[in-house]
């Protein structure tokens, strides 16, 4: 998946490099082992809900969403082209599997907590998952969500944070600290975990364990930007900057090795 | 003087009524009950009024997120935090995406005239009505205003309903049934247009009966729903009066007579003159301010005669 999304985005000529390599574990280990939905039938009543809240790394949710069968992989190289379905950030009228449009941060936990409460309220058994970047948790959206959501006592609600520490600008740490990010949401009144973000085992089986706690959950998921590609890992200047032909080559060449 | 009805109590009356019958019906507050007067309503159905607490942006997405899980939420806040704080939200997360919601813009226009400008909902039309697919709804008078609830709870798409809390007599009659992108005449007369909204109607009316003792009959048309217009009627209206005053509780910019301006620009030029706020309004009871920005009765007459009266500029 990561060598599709940097070819999209390099055919594109745009896209999120650096926040899609950092979120796209979190993406697949969700759609291939989390999630219960049905591509076939994306509306069921019964699915499971996933809001993507840094709808900048819409590629990683599309490659994703491909694989998961979605939509056809080759519609991959259709995304930003003129009046294509795959926008810059996801729109769930033109694509069945988003389910809010997102884009301007610090709005999925909003939508997610009131699918939660939808949830809890009609009886559904059905989850909702939301991932955020840990530059986005500077909207004061998020906080205000935190505080209800807790209150709500939403333990059909989990929050993943793609922590990779760094913003469009800097590190977050140089523009507006987190710290102590478990401590805060565990005050906020959260059931919280760190985890590994790339560590597909380790994110599935928090993911899958029932939430017996009574309380929204959050997992603290440590990432790199760029995770995967040498050149682009943990650089601020990756945020959105294009590979060359000749750097994707090397970076497909990178992920062949690894893989 | 005829009695005065508060539009909120239509309002719950009629949300009560729906609410008995469809359990999806919830109602989302941003800590608003009291004002929203849904005390009624939490007490009927604990469980199905929502308060996200003072939290505005939150308000709106969650509204958002019920309607994904298959719920009917009504989003209920003061219009001036409801519209302006959470304007992103109800771009993003209900118009955008679609999300069927109705937002309940309470005590808007300059119902908290005594609390100032931070608390006057005169933007609330401007802010909204650039949204495309957003329909808005500005109810006269009760009957109005129970029409309106109950349309936009049958509605595909989200709508924002704007609700005074400004004492108005009652102009409708209660087999009134609310049309999307319909107004109505409520008084022929063939020498201009009085165009009215929300609180404003009831002035239009009066101002209509004086104009004709002065010897000019003036046409007065509802115009309730502010998107979708219904152009074929206002173009009507500059057709065959020729000259149209456009009178409502919001900032002459953006609002109901930019929309009704743009119609006759578009496709009928006439006379036109707006009236409304044009600047933050000063402190004061509703009553009061509205006479104050001249918009008196006394004030609208002036108003008529004057546009009617006024020379063409020459070509």
């Amino acid at each position: 998946m990561r060598g599709t999304l940097l070819t999209t985005i390099v055919n594109a000529k745009m896209g999120h490099v650096g926040g899609d390599l950092s979120v796209i574990d979190i993406l697949g280990t969700l759609y291939f082992s989390v999630l219960r939905v049905d591509p076939t039938d994306p509306h069921a009543e019964s699915r499971d809900r996933f809001v993507l809240s840094k709808g900048h790394c819409s590629v990683a949710l599309y490659t994703t969403l491909a694989y998961a069968g979605f939509l056809p992989i080759e519609e991959l190289a259709s995304f930003a082209a003129p009046l294509s379905r795959l926008n810059g950030h996801p729109c769930n009228r033109k694509l069945p599997g988003v389910e809010t449009s997102t884009g301007p941060l610090g709005h999925g936990l909003p939508v997610a907590t009131g699918i939660a409460i939808g949830g809890k309220l009609s009886g559904a058994d059905w989850r909702v998952f939301v991932v955020v970047g840990d530059g986005e948790l500077q909207e004061g959206s998020n906080w205000e969500s935190m505080m209800s959501a807790a209150h709500q006592r939403l333990d059909n609600l989990t929050l993943i944070v793609d922590r990779n520490h760094l913003q469009q600008g800097d590190r977050t740490s140089a523009v507006t600290s987190m710290e102590p990010l478990a401590e805060r949401f565990a005050a906020f009144g959260w059931e919280t975990h760190e985890v590994d973000g790339h560590d597909h085992a380790a994110l599935e089986s928090l993911l899958s364990s029932p939430n017996t706690s009574g309380r929204p959950r959050c997992l603290i998921a440590a990432t790199v930007k760029g995770q995967g590609v040498s050149f682009i890992r943990d650089r601020v200047e990756w945020h959105h900057k294009v590979p060359s032909r000749e750097q994707l080559a090397a970076a497909l060449d990178e992920l062949e090795v690894a893989s | 003087m005829s009695e005065l009805f508060d539009c909120r109590d239509a309002f719950v009356a009629t949300l009560e009524e729906l609410a008995e019958q469809d359990p999806r019906i919830v109602a989302v507050v941003n800590d608003s009950i009291g004002s929203s007067k849904l005390t009624g309503f939490r007490q009927r159905w604990p469980e199905r009024l929502i308060n996200v607490g003072i939290a505005e942006q939150t308000l709106v997405g969650v509204g958002a997120g019920l309607a994904n899980a298959g719920l009917k939420p009504f989003v209920c806040a003061a219009s001036c935090f409801l519209t302006g704080r959470a304007l992103e939200q109800i771009k993003a997360d209900i118009v955008y995406s679609q999300a069927q919601v109705v937002l309940c813009g309470i005590s808007s226009g300059v119902a908290y005239g005594e609390l100032g400008p931070t608390h006057h909902s005169i933007e609330d039309l401007a802010w909204t009505r650039v949204l495309p697919g957003l329909e808005i709804i500005v109810p006269a008078d009760p009957v109005e205003t129970a029409a309106a609830v109950r349309y936009a709870y049958a509605a595909e798409g989200p709508v924002f309903l704007r609700l005074s809390r400004v004492g108005v007599p009652r102009l409708l009659d209660q087999r009134y049934r609310y049309e999307p992108g319909r107004a109505h005449v409520l008084r022929d007369g063939a020498d201009l247009t009085l165009i009215a909204c929300g609180v404003m109607v009831h002035r239009a009316l009066e101002a209509a009966e004086r104009l004709s003792d002065l010897g000019l009959e003036a046409r007065v048309l509802n115009l309730p729903s502010i998107a979708p217009l219904d152009r074929r009627e206002i173009v009507r209206a500059a057709q065959q009066t020729g000259a149209i005053l456009t009178l409502e509780e919001h900032s002459v910019r953006g609002g109901m007579g930019s929309a009704v301006a743009e119609a006759v620009v578009a496709e009928a030029p006439c006379r036109m003159k707006l009236m409304g706020f044009e600047d933050f309004a000063p402190t004061g009871e509703a009553n009061f301010l509205l006479d104050h920005v001249g918009m008196s009765v006394i004030g609208i007459v002036d108003a008529a005669q004057r546009l009617v009266g006024e020379p063409l500029v020459a070509k």
